[in-house]
């Protein structure tokens, strides 16, 4: 079965060229029947791999497969090969698993868009691309896939391109990403030098037996980082991911809830010998900025009145989080949240889809409410989203917040502190949110003559095809903490599980504090959950206190209008000065050798005369000068 | 008195070749002209090649200047040339430096390797009251000796002169040039 | 004064020099005239010049090939001016009031 792994990108590439084949021909709902099935089909073999792997002892759970030598250049000797471990193949699953599910609701949700087949179209690339990108054996072969999703991103968040700003948005994140990639290829430049070669295998080896220093690993660590913070959306490279909401819903919910944004923790993890031998204010400053952006979001989508926003903004706060724990040294409790946050997130989003369907693509929440009586098995699955991401017992959300939590308080309490703040605003813009669009009176009749709609609107609940992902990834928010709970060793199953890849650079925290006192912390973070929970009920249905959500938030503290401004005034201007350089210096140096050679040839233009005199009198010159050659050599010499 | 011979042939020739260059009028420039091949003529007899100063004076002043006098009466070039004013200003310096330098070099040349030039010949053979025509002896017996390949051509080159001068200047009718 | 007058004998030197002087004049009449019949008087002059020159070594090197040389010289030169001047001819016959600066066709 390990040598099938080729299969499990190869499914979802085979359905993109089909459906780019045969695509128009097959129609709705045959080409994402096609789509989905290429998916689950990728599902069901990484499945088999796993237990695969799960026979085999520890030490033996890493296996290459090469498909063919790629670039054999000198002494660069770059391979087309994955590598199949489990860090990658617990990654591919809930890619192809949560994949499959979104196919499956966006057959239901594209239905009756004009461009059905071209939507799964990307989809599928974009399923093999982030499949490329977490079986990669080497830092190239993640590069093609990191590549691959930044692209599939662009083109599903412009996939209404009609629509001026889902255009805009799809260029935002591409750039954006882009200035994040440099950083991957500045690392990728450092690597080969520093160890010859791009492999994970070659430069983990190095980083552990010593043959790496540790200015090339922080070199390596930082310029991956900054990678990871464009992808991942961190500041100060967040700013393509609330407004990538422009594009379909399932296309929020697979990239940016489950997958794409994960490359940049996932990469990180990869790489985390590297990164432990790095100097000391490397994690130190992963984490820093992860909490920074995890408290930044969060008080930004405690304003946000679109449904999506607030779960954007969610997404870079829970990221945050996750660039905590790396930061940390706490791998396995960034993997652990990375899943459950899929879980929920995915499941947040596409409820979130759900009600926007129902709601004939209304997304303002100021509009909704009472929903749940209209809609009672997206209500059902929402709420056991937002009990997750709240971090109440014993939904998923809680155990990975909460190891991690216990790792940054190892670091430094400050971290910690920090983070909780985080997370009661995590449960009070959560609950806001369940609020406005669940409960409350139902105010999608209040302006219907300003959306047009026709006299009594009434919201309907989602076909069957949207809404059975929903319950599938709500039952997983459920009894998904069960992969590693903390009170003993025997029940931490995902970190028996990682082991091999991660031992290097996870950080022991037995005997610390943080560590003796767990339970304590575990009863303080139910209490922050619990208080977040009371203060929004509070405050949104009861109106006991008035609701805080200045404008200053609500626009992001102005942060990216910022970027906007700076970027069109000052930044402008100097890119028109750098343009003037260009223009005048160099061009005019290019084009000066031209008027250089132009203006010799017309000085000795001159000369030619056509008169025979002026040609005897350089023939006559010439003598001259042969004279006294010929007299100094006889003479002189 | 070979000095004398020397300082009169010298006047001749230098008299001559500056009228050559200063005098405007064509006719009168090649009567200066004549002047200096007198010199030159003079100047070989005093050096013993009386042949050549024979042929200077028949071929050279004989024929070669009445042939230019010839071209100057038949084009309508005498009027007089405008010798005070040069298109090109550059020119008159020029041809100073030009002319200052191969002189002045050449005579420098000249003076540093008076010492070097050695005897190689059999030597000229002067003639005498008994032998008259000791040179032209000696100098046809080299031109049809040694050098009678050189003869042989050049009496080619004669030819194809003349030929080529027929030839260039013919008026060329309007009908045969069409069939060119 | 007599004794001066015989005492200074003309050496070789002295008439290879008057050859010199004889050639710089040519050449800057070749340079500053723009009648073309008289650039080749000039042009005469300096193969004059050249005659002398070899003439005067034949006597110091007692090698008769020196006059042979000037023999030939000459006959040439004759040959010269024959196609010379019928050049001059042929190209001169079309424009009154000759000058040699008029056939610029090669001004660039």
């Amino acid at each position: 079965m390990l040598d099938l792994i080729w299969l499990i990108p190869a499914l979802p590439l085979a359905g993109f060229i089909l459906i780019l084949l045969f695509g128009r021909l097959l129609g709705e709902p045959k080409s994402g029947i096609l789509a989905a099935s290429m998916v689950g089909a990728s599902f069901v073999v990484t499945v088999a791999v796993f237990f695969e792997l799960l026979s085999k002892t520890t030490e033996e759970r890493h296996h290459v497969l090469t498909a063919f030598s790629w670039m054999p250049i000198g002494s660069l000797h770059v391979d087309l090969a994955f590598l199949a471990d489990p860090l990658s193949i617990t990654m591919a699953l809930f890619v192809t698993g949560i994949g499959s599910l979104i196919h499956l609701y966006a057959i239901g949700y594209m239905h009756g868009d004009p461009k059905f087949s071209k939507f799964f179209l990307y989809l599928n690339l974009f399923v093999f691309s982030m499949l490329m990108l977490v079986m990669g054996e080497n830092l190239l072969v993640t590069f093609l896939g990191w590549e691959g999703v930044g692209t599939c991103s662009y083109f599903l968040i412009s996939f209404w391109h009609t629509r001026e700003s889902a255009a805009t948005a799809g260029k935002k994140a591409f750039v954006t990403n882009r200035v994040g990639d440099w950083g991957v290829m500045m690392a990728m430049f450092l690597a080969f030098g520093a160890t010859g070669t791009l492999s994970y295998a070659g430069i983990n080896h190095a980083a552990e037996s010593g043959a790496l220093s540790a200015v090339t690993a922080t070199g390596i660590a930082m310029m991956l980082f900054i990678g990871a913070c464009g992808k991942s959306a961190q500041l100060p490279l967040y700013i393509w991911l609330p407004d990538a909401m422009e594009g379909p819903t399932p296309v929020s919910a697979l990239i940016h809830a489950a997958t794409m944004v994960t490359a940049g923790v996932f990469l990180m993890t990869r790489i985390s010998p590297v990164l432990s031998i790095a100097y000391d204010w490397a994690p130190t400053v992963i984490a820093v900025v992860g909490v920074a952006t995890a408290l930044f979001a969060a008080t930004v989508a405690v304003a946000q009145t679109d449904i999506k926003k607030v779960l954007a903004y969610s997404t870079v706060s829970q990221l945050g989080f996750m660039f905590l724990a790396i930061g940390s040294g706490a791998y396995v409790a960034a993997i652990f949240h990375m899943v459950t946050h899929a879980f929920f997130k995915a499941l947040l989003f596409l409820g979130s889809g759900s009600v926007i369907h129902g709601m004939h693509h209304e997304q303002d929440m100021r509009k909704m409410g009472a929903l749940r009586v209209l809609m009672p098995i997206t209500a059902l699955t929402f709420i056991v989203g937002w009990l997750a991401i709240a971090g109440v017992p014993p939904f998923a959300g809680f155990w990975s917040k909460d190891e991690i939590l216990l790792f940054a308080f190892a670091k430094s309490p400050i971290l910690y502190v920090v983070g909780m703040i985080t997370a009661l605003l995590t449960a009070y813009y959560m609950t806001r949110q369940v609020i406005m669009v669940f409960f409350g009176e139902a105010r999608w009749n209040d302006h219907s003559e300003e959306n047009g709609a026709h006299g009594d609107f009434k919201p309907h609940e989602s076909p069957k095809v949207m809404l059975a992902p929903l319950v599938v990834l709500a039952g997983l928010s459920i009894v998904g903490g069960a992969l590693q709970l903390p009170f003993n060793h025997n029940t931490k199953f995902l970190e028996k599980w990682l082991e091999p890849v991660i031992e290097f650079g996870e950080k022991d925290i037995s005997g610390t504090w943080a560590d003796n006192n767990k339970y304590i912390l575990l009863i303080v973070a139910i209490v922050v959950a619990l208080t977040g929970i009371a203060v929004s009920y509070l405050v949104y249905s009861k109106k006991k206190f008035a609701a805080i959500e200045p404008n200053v938030m609500a626009q992001g503290w102005f942060y990216d209008k910022g970027i906007s401004n700076f970027m069109g005034g000052p930044g402008r201007k100097a890119f028109d000065g750098i343009t003037w350089a260009d223009r005048t210096i160099v061009d005019g140096a290019v084009n000066g050798v031209g008027k250089l050679v132009q203006g010799a040839g017309g000085f000795l233009r001159k000369g030619q005369t056509g008169a025979v005199r002026s040609y005897a009198a350089a023939v006559g010159l010439g003598v001259v000068a042969l004279l006294v050659w010929f007299f100094v050599r006889g003479v002189v010499l | 008195m070979e000095l004398v011979v020397f300082v009169f042939a010298a006047a001749m020739i230098l008299v001559g070749g500056i009228g050559v260059v200063l005098r405007s009028h064509p006719v009168h420039a090649a009567l200066s002209l004549i002047l200096t091949l007198f010199g030159v003529a003079v100047i070989f007899v005093s050096q013993e090649a009386h042949f050549l100063a024979a042929v200077q004076v028949i071929v050279y002043a004989g024929a070669i200047v009445v042939l230019f006098l010839f071209v100057i009466m038949l084009l309508g070039v005498d009027r007089t040339e405008d010798i005070k004013t040069e298109p090109f200003k550059v020119q008159r310096p020029l041809a100073i430096i030009v002319g200052l330098g191969v002189t002045g070099l050449v005579t420098a040349a000249v003076i540093t390797s008076r010492d070097v030039v050695a005897t190689r010949g059999a030597g000229i053979i002067e003639p005498a009251m008994t032998d008259p025509d000791s040179n032209i002896r000696q100098l046809s017996r080299s031109v049809f000796g040694d050098y009678v390949v050189a003869f042989e051509v050049t009496s080619v080159l004669l030819v194809v002169a003349v030929v080529g001068t027929v030839l260039l200047t013919r008026k060329v009718k309007p009908a045969s040039k069409e069939s060119q | 004064m007599s004794a001066l007058i015989a005492a200074a004998t003309p050496t070789t030197t002295w008439y290879l020099v008057l050859a010199a002087v004889l050639f710089g004049i040519g050449t800057v009449g070749v340079l500053v005239r723009r009648n073309p019949l008289v650039m080749f008087m000039c042009i005469e002059l300096m193969l004059n010049a050249v005659n002398l020159s070899f003439v005067a070594l034949a006597k110091r090197l007692g090698d008769i090939g020196g006059q042979t040389t000037v023999f030939f010289v000459m006959v040439v030169a004759a040959a010269e001016v024959v196609v010379g001047l019928g050049i001059i001819v042929s190209i001169m016959r079309k424009r009154p009031g000759a000058n040699v600066d008029d056939i610029s066709a090669l001004k660039g």
